[in-house]
């Protein structure tokens, strides 16, 4: 069991508000244990509390209440340039009138590392980050992209035990992300410094993060690895922040241990799906959240074609898919199609809800291609899909 | 029909900036009539002898200068030179952090208002202020009265015609010229980069030596240069504060010109000049290094 790096013990932070009477609660109650060597995501939308935090575990805020713990070490009295973390600002505040090296070299030279120790250590994080040609140019002669491996290597030369990271990537064009994310993910492996990263990007958060704690308005809703956020949401607010969910109401017609069966408003069929919360009631309003890219379709009439060639009647297909009960088969009819290359996306009507459908595109010959107006078999299994409390 | 379009564009810049010359024309004209032919009728001058009735007569001679840089009058410049330097490390120590203090403030209307206070003592004229002044210094001023009902003193202090008069009227003429320039620099540092600082180790100190003040220092030079210079030719001030115990150059040659002894009054006014000029090249060599 590795140690915790970092420990939020109900962290409270409150501002002053607009008016003097009252307070706004940035953070409310926030309770996490980031383990050492761990690239832990906080993911929320903008005003979440999410960067609240992240200051907090640095120090340039201290919390209203509530106790903050770096490798066992309260850090309440701790001022942020004593705290074994260092930081990766959103816009990487480089200091305009040094050089990259001395940029660099800055942090060392704080700590009284001499001159020349400091900066042959500078040099070596200037190559980690592969900017070594760039030691005397200054910030603004740089690109965003490499400015940003400045203010990287400007933190990590510390060796800190935490490096904070705010949004770092945010101000990188898509294509330079994409490569940043995985580069910033290899760097932490080989590192093993606990990475906290706080991101408003949820794609960003999957691809790098071993655990996410996913925030809205002050409050920590789910943690998990990027499978468990992913696949099983508890909650509609992260089954609709992360990834494309289609949310079907309904009530509640029964349960039995983690799965519960929900009457869909104009649906016959009774759906069988996975509970985020095992106090829901029966008879409650609840939500059905379906991943477009769970669900699957063939058609009602004719043939169902496999990858491989092979195929079988619909209607044998559809006797063998109900004999497993945890598959849910409905009617419905297609309303739209779109091709995005990759996938396409269907806009399927059943019973009256409009629920999204991605189907991959593979193969040469297009025999998975439905046409608006056709009736469709739709068909998901059980697990895929979660009942959330309305 | 896009190309056309360009090269007529890169035309009319290139007009722009050949006919540029005209729009300088008016201002040119100015200070070549008003300014620089002065200047030389007046370096001229200051080679020149005083005649009989105060004429200005042939031959030429260096006698003005050796008269200016000699034990009659190298005492007052160099009084006008340490008066001129303490009041702008004065000005420098107190509207320093004034002007962080305006460019911190998060209202805009806080900062708005306090630099209308900064220069709201421009809206009187500068002797009249200079004469309230001397109420406030005088024997029986304003201060002394204060500090005697407080018994923080027993007796008034001369403060009148001192050198120390002059400084504080200085600095309350000249601090605004401190506080703008300054202010410039400061509203536009983002403090993010103490955050950073604090965060790489720094501490309050550390940050404000490394980061803050290398970062303001253009602020810092154009204030330095807009109240030193004009302190080193100030006339007023010492004239109604110094008294005749502190002269400057300035107050050297209003008499030289009122006594119409025009050669040495422009010998003294080109030495002012050259000092001025050191102190712009002293600039410009070490100044102007940090910005590269």
């Amino acid at each position: 069991m590795p140690e915790v790096a970092v420990d939020l013990r109900h962290i409270i932070k409150e501002f002053p508000g607009q008016r003097r009477d009252v307070t706004f609660r940035a953070v409310d109650d926030v309770s996490l244990e980031i383990l050492e060597g761990e690239f832990f995501a906080l993911l929320g939308p903008s005003g979440c509390g999410k960067t609240t935090m992240l200051r907090m575990i640095a120090g340039f805020e201290l919390p209203t209440s509530g106790e903050i713990l770096l490798r066992g070490k309260a850090m309440q009295d701790v001022p942020p340039f004593h705290r074994p973390v260092n930081t990766v600002f959103q816009d990487y505040a480089l200091f305009p009138h040094m050089t990259v090296l001395q940029n660099v070299m800055f942090g060392l030279e704080m700590e009284g590392v001499k001159k020349a120790e400091a900066s042959r250590r500078a040099d070596e994080a200037l190559d980690m980050v592969r900017l070594p040609q760039m030691a005397d140019r200054k910030p603004r002669q740089l690109s965003g992209g490499q400015q940003q491996r400045v203010a990287l290597a400007r933190a990590l030369v510390k060796r800190p035990q935490v490096l904070l990271l705010d949004e770092p990537l945010g101000a990188l064009d898509l294509k330079l992300r994409k490569e940043m994310q995985i580069e910033l993910a290899e760097m932490q492996d080989e590192l093993g410094i606990t990475f906290i990263f706080v991101t408003h990007d949820q794609e960003e958060a999957l691809t790098m993060a071993d655990r996410i704690a996913v925030m809205n308005g002050g409050k920590v809703l789910q943690v998990g690895t990027p499978e468990e956020i992913y696949d099983t949401p508890n909650s509609r607010f992260v089954a609709d922040f992360i990834g494309e969910t289609v949310f079907l109401p309904g009530l509640m017609a029964g349960k039995d241990g983690e799965f519960g069966w929900v009457q869909l408003d104009g649906v016959e069929t009774k759906i069988k799906a996975s509970l985020a919360a095992t106090d829901i009631a029966e008879n409650q309003s609840v939500t059905v959240a379906v991943r477009p890219e769970k669900i699957n379709l063939f058609p009602i009439k004719g043939k169902v074609r496999y990858p491989d060639g092979s195929s079988d009647e619909a209607s044998e297909y559809k006797t063998a898919l109900l004999r497993d009960p945890d598959i849910n088969l409905v009617e419905g009819i297609i309303k739209s199609a779109n091709y995005i290359g990759t996938d396409t996306r269907y806009t399927v009507s059943v019973g009256g809800h409009d629920i999204v459908v991605r189907i991959q595109n593979y193969g040469l010959r297009s025999d998975t291609h439905f046409e608006p107006g056709q009736h469709v078999n739709v068909f998901w299994d059980a697990e895929t899909v979660r009942i959330l409390v309305q | 029909m896009a190309a056309q379009a360009n090269v007529g564009g890169v035309k009319a810049v290139e007009a722009g900036t050949r006919g540029g010359w005209r729009m300088a024309l008016p201002g040119s004209l100015w200070l070549v009539a008003f300014f620089l032919l002065p200047l030389v009728i007046m370096a001229i001058v200051s080679f020149m002898s005083l005649g009989a009735r105060k004429t200005i007569v042939m031959p030429f001679t260096d006698a003005n200068y050796q008269r200016v840089l000699s034990a009659l009058y190298l005492p007052t410049i160099w009084d006008s030179v340490w008066i001129s330097l303490v009041t702008t490390i004065i000005c420098l120590l107190v509207g320093y952090p004034l002007a962080f203090f305006i460019s911190t403030r998060k209202s805009q209307f806080a900062r708005q208002l306090a630099l209308f206070l900064v220069i709201l003592p421009f809206w009187t004229n500068f002797v009249v202020r200079t004469y309230a002044m001397q109420t406030v210094l005088a024997r029986e001023g304003v201060l002394n009265q204060i500090l005697l009902s407080l018994g923080v003193i027993q007796n008034p202090l001369e403060l009148l015609y001192t050198p120390g008069a002059v400084i504080i009227g200085l600095v309350y003429g000249y601090l605004p010229f401190m506080v703008l320039p300054i202010y410039a620099t400061a509203e536009r540092f983002d403090f993010k980069l103490v955050a950073a600082a604090n965060d790489l180790g720094a501490n309050d100190w550390q940050a404000i030596w490394r980061i803050i003040i290398p970062l303001t220092l253009p602020g810092v030079i154009a204030g330095f240069i807009l109240v030193f210079i004009p302190c080193l030719g100030a006339f007023v001030t010492p004239e109604l504060l110094g008294g005749t115990s502190t002269l400057m150059i300035g107050n050297l040659i209003n008499s030289q010109f009122e006594e119409s002894n025009y050669p040495r009054g422009s010998a003294l006014s080109i030495t002012l000049m050259a000092l001025v000029m050191i102190a712009l090249l002293l600039y410009v060599r070490f100044g102007t290094r940090e910005q590269t």
